[in-house]
C-alpha cells in the first residue's frame, strides 16, 4: 500500500531545538531555566540556561478543534485537538491533546504521552489519569 | 507627524477578485499607474519604493526595475498583512525628514487563481525557524492559530460565538453596498452574496472551533497601490490630501505568561494615538485587519475602542455599521471577510480609509474626519506584527 500519510516531524538538525527533540526520543519532556531560575519559553535564547526534566503534567490554557486541513496526515486525523498546555513547572507548550473534542476544555488537567518516531518522539497529551492501556 | 508633513494623495484598488492570465507584477504596475494618475503624478515623480516582497526574492531591486523607476529610498519591510501600515509609517517619517517626496506602495496577488489554501494549508517544512520547529508535528493551521485566541477569549471574558458573528454580519452589510465586493463574491463562487445574519454565521461549518467558515476571510486575487507625498507635493495634487498624523509599530510572540487575548496592537496603538493627538472616541472610521472575526474583536479592545474583555458587548446590535452614530464605522468596504483578501490585506485598509476621508466610500460616513488603519500580520495566536496608522482629513 503506497503510503498512509505520516505525521510531519521536526528537523533534528536544527541547532536550537535538536536537544529537546532528542530528549523526547527518550520520553523526557525537557524545559530550560535561566540563570535566575526563571522558566524560559523554549527555544528562546537565554544565557546560562539549564535543562531540566518536566513531570509532564499541566493544564490546557487554550485549544482548538481542527476540522479541516490541507495536509493529508492532518486531514486524516481531523477532527483533532491542538492546545497550548501550561506545564506545572511554568512553561507553555503547543501540542496535540488526544481526547474527545467535545470533552476538552480550558483548564483541563492533562499529562504527556509519547508517539515514537525513531530518534525522536512527539509529545501528545491526554486527559490526566487516563494513562494509556 | 501630527504636523501634517505627509499625506496619501493617490489610491487604487485593483477591482477584480479573480484574475485570468494577469500576473501579480501586472496587478502592481497597473495599480501604481492608476494611483499615480489619481494624484496627478507619474512614475517619474516616485523617489521611494515600499514593497512587501510578494513577487519573490530581491523585490527591492526587481520591482523598481520592472516599473523602470530610480528610487533614492527602498524599504522591503515584510511582516505579512500589516506590511503596508509599516510602509505608510516609514514613508511618512522619511518624507517628514526630507529623505523622500513621493513614496509608492504596491501589492499584487493571485492567491485565488493559484488555489492557495491559506487558512487550512500545511506549513512549509523546509529549514524551519527554531520556534516553528517546535510546532510542526501538530499541523496547527492558520485558522486554528486564531481559534486559540477565540477560545481563550470566550473562556476568560464570556465572549460568545454570536458576538463574534456580529462582526461578520456588519462587514457583509458594508460589502453589499460596494459593487466591486458584490461582483467579487459572485466571482469567488460565494452563493449568498446578500446580507447575512448571526444565525447564518453560526450555521456555517466549523473549520477550527470556535471559528466557522463565515468567521473567516475570503481568499481572492487582487492588489492595489497607495501614493504618499510630502506636503508641498500634496498641495498640487488632484486629490484632497489624507494626512498621516500618527503611527506605531510592535511585534508579539508566545511566552509562558503571555495573555493570548492581548495582541501587539496594545503596544502599537498608544504611540500612534499620542502622536496624532487623538483618542479612540474621536475616530470615525475603524479599518481593522479582519482575517477573522476574532482578529477584529481583539484589535478593537487592544486599540482602546472597548475595554479588554468587553469587545463582545461592544460589537453587538450592529453598533459598528456605517449608519450608526456613536461608534466608529468598521471596515466600510466589506473588509477581508466580505470584499477581498488576497493574503496581505493591509493596503486596502489605507485605501478605504482614504476613500472615507475624501467622501468617496460606498458606505460613506457623513463628515468623516479621522480614521485608523490597523494591520495585523502573521499569526495572532503565536507570532504577529502590528502597525497602527492614524489618518486625518484637512
Amino acid at each position: 500500500m503506497p503510503g498512509e500519510p505520516t505525521r510531519p516531524l521536526p528537523v533534528l538538525t536544527e541547532p536550537d531545538t535538536a536537544a529537546f527533540w532528542r530528549a523526547c526520543g527518550e520520553h523526557r519532556l525537557t524545559y530550560t531555566t535561566d540563570r535566575d531560575g526563571g522558566v524560559v519559553f523554549y527555544p528562546r535564547r537565554t544565557d546560562g540556561g539549564q535543562v531540566r526534566d518536566s513531570a509532564g503534567r499541566g493544564v490546557v490554557y487554550t485549544y482548538t478543534v481542527v476540522r479541516r486541513h490541507g495536509h493529508p496526515y492532518f486531514r486524516s486525523r481531523a477532527p483533532y485537538v491542538v492546545a497550548y498546555v501550561d506545564l506545572d513547572e511554568g512553561f507553555r507548550l503547543l501540542a496535540e491533546v488526544d481526547a474527545d473534542p467535545d470533552a476538552v476544555h480550558v483548564g483541563m488537567r492533562v499529562e504527556v504521552g509519547w508517539e515514537d518516531h525513531g530518534e525522536t518522539a512527539v509529545p501528545v497529551f491526554r486527559p490526566a489519569g487516563s494513562a494509556a492501556t | 507627524m501630527a504636523a501634517r508633513a505627509a499625506a496619501i494623495v493617490g489610491i487604487h484598488e485593483y477591482p477584480s477578485r479573480r484574475v485570468d492570465g494577469v500576473s501579480k507584477w501586472q496587478i502592481k504596475a497597473e495599480s501604481a499607474a492608476r494611483a499615480l494618475a489619481d494624484a496627478g503624478l507619474t512614475l517619474a515623480d516616485v523617489d521611494a519604493v515600499y514593497d512587501a516582497g510578494e513577487t519573490g526574492p530581491m523585490a527591492g531591486i526587481a520591482v523598481p526595475e520592472y516599473l523602470g523607476i530610480t528610487p533614492r529610498l527602498v524599504d522591503t519591510t515584510a511582516v505579512g498583512g500589516s506590511s503596508y501600515e509599516f510602509h505608510a509609517a516609514h514613508a511618512a517619517r522619511n518624507i517628514a525628514a526630507g529623505r523622500a517626496r513621493v513614496a509608492l506602495l504596491t501589492y499584487g496577488s493571485t492567491a485565488k487563481s493559484e488555489s492557495r489554501a491559506i487558512g487550512t494549508g500545511a506549513r512549509s517544512m523546509g529549514d524551519p525557524a527554531p520556534g516553528n520547529n517546535m510546532e510542526v508535528p501538530y499541523g496547527l493551521p492558520l485558522i486554528g492559530n486564531y481559534a486559540l485566541v477565540a477560545q481563550r477569549h470566550m473562556h476568560q471574558y464570556g465572549t460568545t460565538p454570536e458576538q463574534l458573528a456580529e462582526i461578520a454580519v456588519t462587514t457583509r452589510a458594508h460589502a453589499v453596498r460596494n459593487p466591486e465586493a458584490v461582483a467579487g463574491l459572485a466571482a469567488l463562487g460565494i452563493r449568498n452574496s446578500g446580507e447575512i445574519t448571526v444565525d447564518d454565521v453560526l450555521g456555517s461549518p466549523l473549520v477550527a472551533d470556535p471559528l466557522h467558515v463565515l468567521d473567516c476571510c475570503l481568499v481572492s486575487d487582487g492588489g492595489g497601490a497607495v501614493v504618499i507625498a510630502a506636503a508641498d507635493v500634496a498641495r498640487d495634487c488632484r486629490t484632497t490630501p489624507v494626512w498621516i498624523t500618527g503611527a506605531g509599530e510592535a511585534v508579539g510572540y508566545p511566552g509562558n505568561d503571555r495573555d493570548i487575548t492581548t495582541s501587539a496592537a496594545a503596544l502599537s496603538g498608544p504611540p500612534a494615538f499620542a502622536e496624532a493627538g487623538v483618542r479612540p472616541e474621536d475616530v470615525d472610521i475603524a479599518m481593522i485587519y479582519d482575517s477573522f472575526t476574532i482578529t477584529v474583536l481583539t484589535l478593537l479592545e487592544d486599540l482602546g475602542f472597548a475595554k479588554k474583555g468587553e469587545g463582545g458587548p461592544y460589537v453587538e446590535g450592529g453598533r459598528l455599521r456605517f449608519d450608526r452614530p456613536g461608534a466608529p464605522a468598521l471596515n466600510t468596504d466589506g473588509g477581508g471577510l466580505s470584499s477581498n483578501h488576497p493574503g496581505m490585506r493591509g493596503i486596502f485598509l489605507l485605501i478605504e480609509a482614504t476613500r472615507q476621508l475624501r467622501g468617496e466610500s460606498t458606505a460613506q460616513v457623513e463628515g468623516a474626519r479621522t480614521a485608523v488603519a490597523h494591520g495585523n500580520g502573521g499569526l495572532l495566536g503565536t507570532r504577529h506584527a502590528a502597525a497602527t496608522v492614524v489618518l486625518e482629513r484637512g
